[in-house]
């Protein structure tokens, strides 16, 4: 199947419940092995056991931001190529972003009360995450709010390509800003800081999260071409009435 | 294994992760439920695609 195939929804559908059974089944196994490993790894020498936080934290808080540059690379199909699937994959993308988001903020909160004494600081790295965050349901809620889905995905597309400035502001916060938030550990300059007992249970974690991600997004897409289908026939049979 | 002083923290960080990615799937699964539903619905009804409604090309035989 040649990738053009793929703009055809119906030979997407069909690619997805055919890969769907096994991204199920790998995601299954990396959280299992992820999870195994976080179990077992050592404590950290200065935070003790809440270094456990991290293999769910960190890899929410980087998926908050992949899915919102994967929505910009699909606002672009949208804008320039007008891709028949770009606006379905972006509108299926935002509640998964929204949710790693959440799940970055609460887990990094829970993380910090007993690190840093409180659940929140209004410095820019919780902030701009808190803003991207905002985003997010913003974006929801304008998909709800326009009934064409065409429409709502070119005002969802240029929001998109505008809250991706946000991205940057967010990986950078640390460096350019004083925050309570610790500078990259991990994809840095010089090598990863975190040791290697901790970092490969951090990376197969951050690879399941991103399974996860794929395999709900490209579940979630199918049943957004299907309710489209629905939406077509039921306008068609009110135009015969 | 001892979570220390802290578990409380570290256990309810894992619940909520938990919640939220169980919330996720049964969104998803629910969602497809429902579209197959109306798709199956509107096609009981007669409802169907124009390209469904075509029947296939024949191609005349000749003798």
């Amino acid at each position: 199947m040649a990738l053009i195939d793929l703009a055809n929804p119906t030979r997407f559908v069909t690619l997805v419940e055919r890969v769907l059974p096994w991204l199920v089944a790998a995601t299954f196994v990396a959280f299992a092995y992820g999870l195994y490993g976080a179990y077992w790894a050592p404590d950290d020498y200065q935070q003790g056991a809440t270094v456990k936080i991290m293999f769910i934290h960190v890899p929410n808080a980087w998926l908050s931001m992949f899915v919102w540059g994967a929505m910009s690379v699909a606002a672009l199909g949208t804008l320039v190529w007008r891709h028949p699937l770009a606006d379905v994959a972006a509108k299926c993308a935002a509640p998964l972003g929204a949710a790693f988001t959440f799940l970055a903020l609460v887990t990094g909160s829970l993380w910090g009360r007993p690190m840093w004494g409180t659940y929140w600081v209004w410095d820019a790295r919780l902030t701009s995450v808190l803003v991207l965050f905002i985003m997010y349901l913003v974006l929801i809620a304008l998909w709800r709010t326009v009934d064409d889905p065409s429409r709502a995905g070119r005002a969802a597309a240029v929001l998109t390509l505008v809250g991706a400035v946000n991205l940057p502001i967010i990986k950078f916060s640390v460096d350019w800003w004083n925050t309570l938030h610790q500078p990259a550990s991990v994809f840095r300059m010089g090598g990863s800081t975190v040791d290697r007992s901790m970092l490969i249970p951090l990376a197969v974690m951050a690879v399941a999260f991103t399974l996860l991600f794929i395999t709900l997004h490209l579940a979630a897409m199918r049943n957004e071409i299907m309710r489209r289908r629905v939406r077509t026939l039921m306008l068609t049979q009110a135009e015969r009435a | 294994m001892d979570l220390g002083p802290h578990a409380g923290f570290i256990i309810g960080a894992y619940v909520i992760a938990s919640v939220v990615v169980a919330a996720l799937v049964i969104w998803v699964t629910v969602d497809h439920a429902a579209q197959k539903r109306a798709l199956a619905d509107l096609e009981r009804r007669g409802i169907t695609r124009r390209s469904a409604e075509t029947p296939p090309l024949r191609i005349k035989e000749t003798a």
